[in-house]
């Protein structure tokens, strides 16, 4: 976890704490992600992985550190900026957050129908209903669903087709950075193995910087470029995601390979 | 003051051995009646004076704590809403305004309670012509009932059931449909797709709310006086053109239009309740049952207060 000279990293962070209460979740994270790269975090559940995401998304205020994107400090940027940095990143939620009041399509393209002000770049041209219905149709499409799913209300779907249809709303436009909440949580190995590939796929080909949390080596192996860590609110290892299953840390042979002995001690009660 | 403190750390000591010199007196009191109820020796412990003290000092300070605390909720309570309200309204003048989101709450406060607003306005106007009748109006003129009808109806029935109505309809709704978007990471999901959660979900829903209920209540005013008409000619047998006639004596737009004034308030209070409660649940389904109960109650309650508070500012001389 050095800094690297050679190129600035799409992501950095230095000193991340978030203490909800007495109880300390983020103890002094620092993460570079460098652009292009997929990044996976693994730890336990509570460790603090989604609030991590969560405090580069500017949804939860970190106590103290530093985030930066693209070099700009979210944290203290002008409230404009900060928006528009954070506008960069799509995001997949754990549960897949669909809106339950919208259709499928009307979900997949609700970014493309945002009129924030913030949107008016040449990048993203504001969208007719008509012209987002049919970019929704050739995103789903992209995820393997076809557009007439788009009619479908999110309530009619599998867990599978929501996370899918997650994918595709984060996906649509085109957002240089990339946050997946246990994409593959909750569905079967081939469902899973489905839902890496797409992450894969759409990571590769938009070039985008993505940042993916999992329980899941399979899956961290296949959607991650590098892996790290997180316990105890610190990153305790960061490497290549190939080495994950041959790390040489104690704490992440544990982990990988679910042994029940070894230096991490499930604490029940927090 | 003094030794009554002496008198109660030793009881205290008595039962929690090492116990530090400096506690406070609540805490030792504490400790001292934990051990009047605890310590099965207790008659030798101290004496019925200090027993009896202890216990009404306890009393004291439970209620002490009680209102603190009550006020100390209610306070910080009352100012968050406040804070909730003021960006809610700002954003009316920060552009974008979502105006599907708007049409859709419209029609979900005005349209669909038209009905509910409809029945109990008809059933409120028909029950005050009643009771005017068999309470005292039946010895004076008989115009006295399409008076109080209208009068009752205009400034206070109108309005008022209407705004509990659609506080139990729409305020439930309202905190149960955004309550669910919270839990469920919804709220969280707008911001990263560059949408501000206050101006797409809580703004376009006041907006509705402001606007619906006075409409709603000027059906109300026109049911509840028909309702009253319905009963006395029906029912009473009272000559249809003479009570009209008597009605449009009676009818004034003043009060009318201040029924219309309380409407808005009310429209703005109910959605207010709806949303901030929606907005700040937390905890899953529980949350959010809790959040559409408290939203309920205390939209319901404020219509009653604020209606209180208008009838005084009107009509007051
Ligand atoms: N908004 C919040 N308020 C209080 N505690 C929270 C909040 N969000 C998360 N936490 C706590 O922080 C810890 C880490 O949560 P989270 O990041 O969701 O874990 P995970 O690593 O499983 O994603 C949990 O113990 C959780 O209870
Ligand atoms: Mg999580």
């Amino acid at each position: 976890m050095t800094d690297n000279p050679s190129s600035a990293p799409k992501i950095r962070i230095r000193g991340l704490r978030k203490a909800f209460g007495s109880k300390v979740v983020l103890d002094g994270v620092d993460l570079d992600v460098p652009t292009g790269t997929s990044f996976v975090i693994i730890g336990g559940s509570g460790s603090g992985k989604s609030v991590l995401l969560r405090c580069i998304l500017g949804l939860i205020q970190p106590d103290e550190g530093l985030i930066e994107i693209d070099g700009v400090d979210v944290l203290r940027a002008p409230r404009r900026e900060r928006e528009e940095r954070i506008g960069e990143i799509g995001m997949l939620f754990q549960n897949a957050a669909l809106f339950d009041s919208l259709s499928v399509w009307e979900n997949v393209a609700f970014g493309l129908l945002a009129p924030e002000p913030t949107r008016h770049s040449e990048k993203h041209p504001r969208l007719s209903r008509t012209e987002a219905r049919a970019r929704a149709n050739a995103v789903l499409e992209q995820v393997g669903l076809d557009p007439s799913v788009g009619d479908l209300s999110p309530s009619e779907l599998s867990g599978g087709m929501q996370k899918r249809v997650g994918l595709a709303r984060a996906i649509a436009d085109r957002p240089e950075i990339l946050f997946f909440d246990e994409p593959t949580t909750g569905l079967d190995p081939i469902m899973g193995a489905v839902i890496d590939g797409l992450i894969v796929d759409c990571v590769k080909r938009m070039g985008s910087t993505a940042i993916a949390i999992t329980h899941d080596m399979a899956s961290a192996q296949r959607i991650g470029d590098e892996a790290a860590m997180l316990y105890q609110g610190k990153l305790v290892w960061q490497g290549p995601a190939t080495s994950l299953m041959h790390s040489g840390n104690a704490m992440v042979d544990q982990f990988t390979h679910g042994r029940r002995e070894g230096p991490i001690s499930m604490e029940l009660r927090r | 003051m003094k030794e009554f403190q002496q008198e109660i750390t030793d009881t205290a000591r008595q039962h929690r051995p090492g116990i530090k010199e400096n506690f406070d007196v609540t805490r030792l009191a504490g400790y001292g009646c934990m051990a009047l109820n605890d310590c099965p020796q207790c008659k030798s412990c101290t004496s019925h004076t200090t027993k009896d003290r202890l216990r009404r000092m306890n009393t004291l300070l439970d209620l002490v704590t009680l209102l603190g605390r009550t006020v100390f909720v209610v306070t910080r309570g009352a100012g968050s809403i406040g804070l909730f309200a003021l960006e809610g309204i700002s954003c009316f003048f920060r552009p974008p305004f979502y105006w599907r989101v708007f049409l859709q709450s419209l029609l979900d406060t005005g349209f669909l309670s038209l009905p509910v607003v409809a029945l109990t306005a008809l059933f409120s106007g028909g029950v005050i012509a009643l009771q005017s009748y068999t309470g005292f109006a039946q010895y004076h003129a008989q115009s006295a009932i399409a008076n109080i009808v209208v009068l009752a109806v205009t400034r206070e029935l109108g309005p008022v059931m209407a705004g509990l109505m659609v506080a139990g309809r729409v305020g439930a709704a309202m905190a149960a449909q955004i309550g669910t978007m919270r839990v469920t990471d919804q709220i969280d999901a707008l911001t990263t797709l560059r949408t501000h959660p206050m101006k797409y979900l809580v703004a376009p829903r006041l907006a509705a709310g402001v606007i619906a209920l006075p409409l709603l209540v000027v059906v109300a005013d026109i049911l509840g006086v028909a309702g009253g008409f319905t009963v006395a000619t029906v029912k009473l047998g009272f000559a249809p053109d003479n009570y009209i006639a008597a009605t449009m004596n009676a009818l004034k737009t003043e009060d009318v239009m201040v029924g219309l004034v309380k409407a808005t308030v009310f429209g703005f209070l109910i959605t207010l309740m709806g949303c901030y409660y929606g907005y700040t649940s937390r905890g899953g389904a529980e949350g959010v049952g809790s959040a559409t109960t408290a939203a309920v109650v205390s939209a319901s309650i404020l219509v009653l207060a604020f209606d209180y508070l208008l009838t005084d500012l009107f009509f007051a001389q």
